[in-house]
């Protein structure tokens, strides 16, 4: 393990310990207030724990005890990158200095640094901006040159809390796939929402809940057969993995989900995901014969009334139903139905 | 939103109240004499005096305010609250109090006084006081101003370049600074404006020497008695740079 951290947090009651092997990627989830920016907020040296350790590739970074804090090396001293919801670009330097100013600050000379920015800028695709100011540029923009600022520094972990949550719905899924290409080799810590964020990015996910953790695996394991409430009801959307074949996401018991790609289409073969809203989703009693929808003949395990709905779910998959319908169908857990969702609600990402 | 009509007269009467006296000294000025008036040898001492040590308080004042604005806006610590108050002290206190609270420091028997002496150095009553009196009133004007502009900048710049490498003195240097410049320049403008104009602190602790401690004030309060025309035509020189002052310290805003 390249990384590894415990710590605790009295007046927040947060006390995780969590770890990162070398160009892993680690999803946190869990809900606001589970602890997930307090863990990061010590990793990056922000916030001195009432007790714990970082250690990075075998370097202590904090150690602290009830007794007293030992060690504590400061932000700067950390070789740990971090990017927030707000690109947060200083507005007084080009884009181009914005991303030279991490390799300056480490020493690098004038001309070296600007050679290196250029790199990164077009890494993440945005290397025709160098010359603009931080004002001149959309949400996503800024973001990308956020993330070139960061990865120019180099970092031997690059914390990300939360990267696309104050972004436009519309500039996600390229911002997405550029994260990521550029987080595949990278140690990486990423706090998200979105468990389809962790599906796509992290090898790994802690799921964190009132300061604790309460889940942890593969990410694929985790999303997809929760132990947890909570991991399935993250953001209350289903995902179904399976294999890319003949242009549908084929599942292990060979059901097929078609739907429409998010980036780059699938490769014939390859693991893909398809995700939709529960709202998507009807549910049936009777078997829908000849139907171009996807369907899914299920047992429901769980009916759970929400604000202005219910929340039906079997297994894995979530349908949210009115109350009406839900009356009328006499939902019941033990009852076989039949959740149909039309394809044009299902997205597909390759993976 | 409209006002209430009646607003408009107290507001008109305020205007009135400053504009009106700025308006009768320039028609006092005796305009064909005006000339001679603000180039004989003891106006011309007190401008050059007055310019030059008001640009080295205003230095005194960045060199000091900066730091302890930082001190001020980003530190937590017990009597925080006491020592901002204590330090923005000579913005309501008498200039004259303030001057004689740097005699009895910094002058012959004051608290500093004798070793001072005996380190062969005299302060008070030299061109060395000036700046010191004036450092000493218009200090405040810059510390509130900056200490304003870092708080609004606030810190997540400064967490950011951090976190990518830069050790405190570069966040300094290439954030902090640049971030808050419009606030440091006004509070600069500020500082200037203000020792430009000292007048109590400056008679207290340095006297009035002619071409050593004689500045542009002191000059025009003496001539008043000898001289009202040449005391009318300096006043209305400091009227003008005044407002100078003013246009630059709202440009360097409007930049913000």
């Amino acid at each position: 393990m390249s990384f590894q951290l415990s710590c605790a947090v009295r007046n927040r009651d947060v006390d995780v310990a969590l770890a990162v092997a070398s160009g892993e990627t680690l999803a946190l989830l869990g809900p606001n207030g589970s602890g997930k920016s307090t863990a990061l907020a010590v990793a990056a040296g922000l916030l001195v724990p009432d007790r714990g350790r970082v250690v990075l590739d075998g370097e202590t970074l904090t150690d602290a005890a009830p007794s007293g804090l030992s060690v504590s090396v400061p932000p700067h001293a950390r070789r740990t990158a971090l990017l927030g919801q707000e690109p947060l670009l200083f507005p007084h330097l080009s884009v181009l200095e914005n991303v030279a100013f991490g390799p300056r600050s480490r020493g690098i000379r004038k001309a070296a640094a600007r050679e290196s920015a250029h790199r990164w800028l077009e890494e993440v695709g945005v290397g025709e901006l160098a010359e603009r100011r931080p004002a001149q540029l959309s949400g996503g923009q800024a973001q990308r040159v956020a993330v070139a600022r960061a990865l120019a520094t180099e970092p031997a972990l690059l914390l990300l809390d939360e990267p696309m949550a104050a972004l436009d719905v519309a500039v996600l899924p390229a911002l997405r796939q550029t994260l990521r290409r550029v987080l595949a080799d990278q140690t990486a810590i990423i706090v998200t929402h979105d468990p389809l964020d962790a599906l796509l990015m992290a090898d790994r996910v802690v799921v964190l809940s009132q300061g604790r953790v309460v889940e942890e695996g593969a990410s694929n394991h985790v999303l997809t057969r929760p132990r947890r409430p909570f991991a399935a009801r993250l953001a209350g959307l289903n995902l179904v993995t399976g294999t890319w074949r003949a242009g549908a996401v084929e599942t292990a018991d060979g059901v097929r989900v078609q739907g429409h790609a998010e980036g780059d289409t699938p490769v014939e073969g390859a693991e893909a995901i398809a995700t939709f809203r529960p709202g998507a989703v009807a549910v049936y009693r009777n078997r829908v014969e000849g139907s171009p929808r996807n369907t899914f003949d299920v047992t429901v395990t769980e009916v759970e009334p929400m604000a202005e709905s219910i929340r039906v779910h079997a297994g894995s998959l979530h349908a949210d139903v009115t109350v009406q319908a839900a009356a009328e169908l006499e939902l019941a857990p033990g009852l076989r139905v039949t959740f149909s969702v039309k394809a044009t609600e299902v997205s597909v990402y390759g993976r | 939103m409209g006002l209430p009509r009646w607003i408009y007269v107290p507001a008109v009467l305020g205007a009135g109240f400053v504009l009106l006296p700025l308006l009768a000294i320039v028609a006092r000025v005796d305009w064909p004499n005006f000339g001679t008036l603000i180039t004989s040898e003891s106006s011309r001492a007190a401008f050059w005096l007055s310019l030059k040590t008001s640009a080295a308080s205003t230095g005194l004042c960045v060199v000091f305010g900066v730091p302890l604005a930082l001190v001020l806006a980003r530190r937590d610590f017990p009597g925080l609250g006491v020592l901002r108050s204590l330090v923005l002290l000579p913005l309501v206190l008498p200039p004259v109090v303030g001057g004689l609270a740097l005699l009895y420091t910094f002058g012959r028997r004051g608290l500093l006084g004798s070793e001072l002496d005996a380190l062969g150095i005299q302060i008070a009553f030299t061109t060395v006081a000036v700046v010191m009196a004036q450092t000493f009133v218009a200090l405040p004007f810059l510390v509130v101003s900056l200490e304003g502009a870092l708080r609004t900048a606030g810190q997540r710049y400064e967490v950011v370049a951090a976190s990518l490498g830069a050790g405190p003195t570069t966040v300094f240097r290439r954030i902090t600074l640049p971030l808050v410049l419009p606030g440091l320049m006004s509070g600069a403008v500020l500082a200037f404006a203000r020792s430009l104009g000292e007048f109590g602190a400056t008679i207290t602790f340095a006297g009035s020497l002619q071409g050593r401690t004689r500045t542009l004030p002191l000059e025009i309060y003496l001539q008043r008695e000898t001289d009202p025309d040449a005391a009318v035509a300096l006043a209305l020189v400091l009227v003008v740079v005044a407002v100078l002052v003013i246009g630059l310290a709202r440009q360097s805003r409007s930049a913000l």
